[in-house]
């Protein structure tokens, strides 16, 4: 049948304005991000106006940076385990128990999960702030069990942090494991089950394999939103107490706004955008792989 | 195989499948346990909020008020601290979702129409974008605006809110358009209608409940977004609720937690209605649609 006979280019011209969008508020950004960490631009004075070439000196003071190592060392735990341990494998337990309870106690507490997820993020930032503060609904609870009640924003600030992310984010995980589970035909754990397989022996030797592209997609996304988490922990501790959970989208909002050091920002930001490119590379790798 | 084996392989097989649905009964009392327990977990931040709400004297304890009262809805129900941020939040969200929608509409129909080698690599570019951690790019988003003079600008604010969403939109559009079928728009095309009057007349009256979940999608994303009116948008009267229900917090000396909580509500219960609309008219997979099935 005739499609109406235009040339090529005038059939693409509708995707100009997004392409536009694109280029001017992502792209644009981001190679602005590789050329400011190479100046010593600041957010005022002198160097706010005419900012000077400086070369690689913002990336040698990020290698001597003692807050660095910290900081990368506080994004790896705080994605490990909020993200991959704590948000994935909570999400794939209570979307296997779901399985197996009752339709209406799985409604009702998959709205709870998806309810903590809905929620704009800094609400439910507050929220886990009252429920870890030192009053809060977490030490009430410790408090009638009689157990000590630290103050878990002030000691264990990354623990405080992690549960409330586990908590913000495994709704994510949970639907997709939903939805990954009902792919699986029923025949094949059946077959398992008539040869004796347990529960367990069901689940990781034949149902896990089988959602394993579900599983390699869903810590990569899970991955990358963890590795952007900034309003959660900003109103949980704000990166303390002294650099105690200044992640690097954290350590990056510090050093630009906070000390008014753009380059040196940029420069942190710089390295947040090559880990999230990497993991972005591998998602799509695995995306092309899953369908060819 | 006799017909004596065969059926007593489905005997067993019947047996197999009776034990199945034995066993799933004896095994769903403790993972009701189980997940009400989980459950619980998860309700219980959320209830401080409902509690305190509605507490004149509330603090960071989770406590059934001593006299329920609307004290604090009351005392937040003024312009400067709830409908003018609200409103702002309004402006932002909806022009961010309808900047977004015309774009991502725009985009697919030729990406979902014509055939062209640019597609694919223009689609998985696109989803790399995705991948990029929005709050890296924060600061040299900052250092463009004030390049650009679009600091505490609302139409640049939004622009920008437009694009983060953008390659998520795309791709949920495209594939909302690709289910209305070619042949509708070829008597169109043979009767000389441009391709885009066919989209206009034919295409997007057909994806209008697409266009919904995507125009909702978008709006519920910019509605919760703190960081980026935080950074971009420095003049009080044109912060959105996200942004100024900061102030509740230390700026007026003690932390008012009642009035908090009370704003908190009332700013989250549009977003929540919207899930709710979306969840319901298109599954509860609806956000995983354009990232998890590609």
């Amino acid at each position: 049948m005739a499609v109406p006979r235009t040339t090529r280019w005038v059939r693409l011209l509708p995707v100009l304005p997004a392409v536009v969008l694109l280029l001017v508020f992502l792209a644009g950004p981001v190679l602005w991000a590789f050329h400011a960490s190479l100046t010593n631009a600041a957010l005022t004075g002198r160097n706010a106006r005419s900012p000077g070439w400086v070369g690689l000196d913002n990336y040698a003071r990020l290698l001597t940076d003692p807050v660095l190592p910290l900081s990368l060392a506080l994004t790896v735990l705080f994605v490990g385990g909020s993200a991959i341990l704590g948000q994935n494998m909570l999400g794939l337990l209570i979307a296997v128990l779901m399985r197996r309870a009752r339709r209406s106690v799985s409604a009702v507490v998959g709205t709870a999960v998806v309810a903590a997820w809905v929620l704009p993020e800094i609400v439910a930032a507050f929220a886990a702030y009252a429920y870890f503060s030192r009053d809060g609904t977490l030490n009430q609870l410790l408090g009638g069990l009689g157990l000590g009640q630290p103050d878990w924003l002030y000691s264990f600030p990354m623990v405080a942090i992690m549960l409330a992310n586990v908590w913000r984010g495994t709704a994510f995980s949970m639907l997709v494991y939903r939805a990954a589970l009902d792919d699986v035909p029923g025949e094949v754990t059946e077959a398992a089950l008539m040869d004796g397989a347990s529960g367990w022996q069901r689940l990781a030797f034949i149902t896990l394999p089988m959602i394993r592209g579900s599983i390699a997609t869903n810590l990569m996304l899970i991955t990358l939103q963890t590795l952007a988490v900034f309003t959660l922990i900003w109103v949980m501790t704000a990166g303390g107490p002294s650099n105690a959970s200044t992640t690097l989208p954290v350590l990056a909002y510090q050093e630009a706004f906070k000390f008014g050091d753009i380059g040196y920002g940029t420069a942190v930001a710089s390295v947040l955008i090559l880990i999230g490119m990497v993991f972005g590379a591998a998602y799509i790798r695995l995306l092309r792989e899953a369908k060819p | 195989m006799t017909t004596a084996t065969q059926t007593s392989a489905r005997a067993r097989r019947r047996a197999a499948l009776g034990s199945v649905s034995l066993a799933r009964r004896r095994a769903r009392t403790p993972a009701d346990a189980a997940l009400v327990l989980i459950g619980a977990c998860f309700v219980l931040p959320l209830l401080w909020l409902a509690l305190a709400s509605l507490d004149a004297g509330a603090g960071h304890q989770t406590r059934l008020p001593g006299e329920v009262s609307l004290d604090n809805f009351a005392a937040i129900m003024t312009p400067g601290l709830l409908f003018q941020p609200l409103w702002n939040s309004l402006l932002l969200s909806a022009g961010t979702a309808a900047v977004n929608l015309v774009a991502a509409v725009l985009a697919a129909y030729p990406l979902s129409r014509y055939q062209s080698r640019f597609n694919r690599p223009f689609m998985y570019t696109i989803l790399f974008g995705t991948c990029l951690p929005i709050t890296a790019i924060m600061v040299p988003v900052y250092g463009l605006f004030v390049q650009l003079h679009l600091l505490d600008s609302m139409p640049g604010t939004i622009f920008f809110m437009a694009t983060t969403t953008l390659p998520m939109a795309i791709w949920m559009t495209k594939n909302f358009m690709d289910a209305v079928p070619v042949s509708l728009e070829e008597a169109a095309w043979v009767d000389g209608a441009s391709g885009m009057a066919a989209l206009r007349t034919i295409v997007l009256p057909l994806m209008r409940q697409g266009l919904g979940v995507v125009f909702i999608f978008v709006f519920i994303q910019a509605w919760g977004n703190f960081f980026v009116p935080f950074v971009l948008l420095l003049s009080e009267a044109g912060q959105p609720a996200a942004v100024s229900i900061f102030s509740f917090f230390g700026q007026h000396g003690a932390v008012a937690y009642g009035q908090l909580a009370a704003f908190s509500i009332l700013f989250s219960v549009p977003v929540l209605v919207l899930y709710v609309i979306v969840a319901k008219g298109a599954g509860s997979s609806f956000a995983l649609s354009g990232a998890v099935k590609g």
